[in-house]
């Protein structure tokens, strides 16, 4: 903390209640989104505010059964998972590649072109890799992996290769004199140095596979196979008139985020504040 | 173990320069698969696209011919299209306003001598980590429940209907969720900003009698304004392709009062049989990014340098 020097005053107790009074239009609607799942729709009809007066669990199990939950977070959690692991293992080494070989011209052609691509919206490559994926078998959760793993590599390449730049060589050296192959020296020494990227890196991917919408939606054309928020779009569709069971639908969805986010909340907001101000 | 050991004592047994080069090929290696995957599933559909747009391919079957620049004049003609284009951008140039109007706002309070700050900064951050999309079906349904009601208790007309009913009011609702998604990510970039100003400026702008806003405009202000650049680039960005609060919120309706330029691409290009007239818009579209961008990102570092 900079304002260290703060500490020491009296703490502003009008800024704290404006502040805190402005944090209700963050947590009022997501009270409402808990109350309305846990109402039956005749409670919700009488009161949008007011607490259940009998907790409603039963909207959950019909909204798992509705929308065949589990299928969906099963199919969520895989891709969401695989696709952490698969960007961080091959993202870095790509960056290791180019960031030690900047002073050759193929190399910092490769690092212009996945930069560059950050510039391309998505709607312009959508209506082809669409075509491409189908027609390659590839309309399912593990082409969906694919496709994060290898779209991640623009941003990703960027923040890596800035990091590994202030790792200083002389440790890759020492360990080349030792007789260690580039590929020991980048998992031995360089990837665990690069822990504070990995967790920037891995949060950000972690979110964007977790709660992506559109990719899903052009890609996956089965609905069994579909990810949770396609599943809450179809459902949606479906279903829009019990509100009640929508919103435990939805609850479920938001949930496993919060958890992770209520538990590792410090690593989260700096490692979100890292990856941006590099972006 | 023992063929790394092999492995370990060959290549410390081989002279400089074939070590050297052996490196090299281990870098390359290191790096074409992903380059190549990379061209495959990114590149070489950008490039189709652009190639399709000067097409009249319907997105199915093989037969179709080029047309030259026929999509890209009819675009200019199409009055749903240039809605969407009008569309997009005053909400993105709204929302970005908005979103870091009320993050700067934020973050100074946070970044001040408060209680419970901790507690306070998870709570900004939440929206962030939420999906869009479920957002903006929970807002969906406040939109058409809740605010009618307290509208209608408060007295005011205009909010005692569903608002996201409404071709003229709808947009209201689209910025509100977009602005509550995203506040929480510029706060916690403005705050990373704010975090970086040395206490003294602000102690010596007290000895020489500074108000609040003065040290706001002389020492806050500046001394973040490369944080002000790259939430402003962000934002615009982020904004300019909108998509998912559209789909939950009004499915570009009523009507088509709220298309953006990325649902009328996805819904074109997808249901309505116009592959290639799409492709030239998402064409047109990055273009338009790209230009943007640019533009924001040299006339808002010139400022920086002033300052």
């Amino acid at each position: 903390m900079t304002h260290g020097l703060t500490e020491n005053r009296k703490p502003n107790w009008i800024v704290t209640a404006l502040l805190c009074v402005a944090a209700l239009t963050v947590l009022v609607p997501l009270y409402l989104a808990v109350v309305t799942a846990l109402k039956t729709p005749q409670e919700l009809a009488e009161s949008v505010f007011a607490l259940p007066r009998q907790i409603r669990w039963q909207n959950f199990s019909d909204a798992v059964r509705l929308t065949d939950f589990f299928t969906a977070f099963r199919t969520s959690a895989l891709v969401t998972v695989s696709v952490v692991i698969l960007t961080l293992v091959t993202n870095s080494l790509v960056a290791y590649a180019i960031a030690r070989n900047q002073h050759k011209k193929f190399f910092r052609f490769l690092y212009y072109y996945f930069i560059s691509a950050l510039f391309i919206p998505f709607p312009i490559i959508m209506l082809p890799v669409v075509k491409q994926t189908s027609a390659w078998g590839m309309d399912n959760p593990y082409g969906l992996i694919f496709l994060y793993v290898v779209y991640g590599l623009s941003f990703n390449v960027f923040v890596y290769v800035g990091y590994i730049k202030s790792i200083p060589r002389e440790l890759e050296e020492a360990a080349t004199i030792d007789g260690a192959t580039t590929w020991q020296t980048f998992w031995k020494i360089i990837f665990p140095l690069l822990a504070p990227m990995n967790a920037t890196v891995g949060i950000l991917t972690c979110l964007w596979a977790w709660n992506d919408f559109l990719l899903p939606l052009v890609i996956i054309s089965d609905p069994k196979l579909a990810t949770l928020p396609l599943v809450q779009y179809i459902f949606q569709g479906q279903f829009s008139t019990n509100y009640n069971l929508a919103f435990a639908s939805y609850l479920m969805t938001l949930a496993p985020m919060v958890i992770v986010y209520l538990l590792a909340q410090r690593w989260i907001i700096s490692g979100v504040t890292q990856g941006a101000v590099k972006g | 173990m023992s063929v790394l050991s092999d492995d370990r004592q060959v290549s410390a047994g081989l002279t400089a320069p074939r070590k050297r080069r052996r490196q090299d090929l281990t870098f390359l290696f290191m790096a074409l698969p992903a380059v190549i995957l990379f061209f495959v599933f990114h590149t070489y559909p950008a490039v189709q696209g652009i190639l399709y747009s000067f097409t009249n391919f319907k997105g199915f079957g093989n037969n179709y011919d080029f047309v030259g620049l026929r999509n890209y004049v009819q675009i200019f003609q199409d009055e749903r299209a240039m809605a969407a284009y009008r569309f997009t951008f005053l909400f993105a140039i709204l929302s970005t306003v908005l979103v870091n109007a009320v993050a700067l706002v934020i973050a100074i309070g946070l970044n001040s001598n408060i209680r419970f700050r901790n507690t306070l900064r998870a709570i900004y951050f939440l929206p962030n980590i939420l999906s869009v999309l479920i957002v903006g079906f929970i807002f969906n349904y406040l939109f058409a429940n809740l605010v009618p009601k307290i509208g209608a208790g408060l007295g005011i007309a205009s909010l005692s209907k569903n608002i996201l009913g409404d071709p003229h009011l709808a947009w209201i609702g689209i910025v509100f969720v977009a602005v509550w998604q995203a506040a929480a990510f510029n706060i916690i970039l403005y705050l990373a900003g704010l975090q970086t100003i040395p206490y003294d400026l602000y102690e010596a702008a007290d000895i020489d009698g500074a108000g609040p806003w003065q040290k706001f405009r002389n020492i806050t202000f500046p001394m973040i304004a490369a944080f002000f650049t790259i939430n402003m680039v962000l934002a615009m960005k982020a904004f300019l392709q909108v998509f998912d609060q559209i789909v939950a919120l009004t499915g570009g309706g009523p009507g088509t009062s709220t298309e953006s330029v990325s649902f009328l691409i996805y819904k074109g290009g997808f249901d309505g049989g116009q592959f290639a007239y799409q492709s030239a818009n998402a064409v047109l579209f990055f273009i338009v990014l790209v230009v943007v961008s640019l533009l924001q990102t040299r006339f808002l570092h010139r400022r920086e340098v002033e300052a």
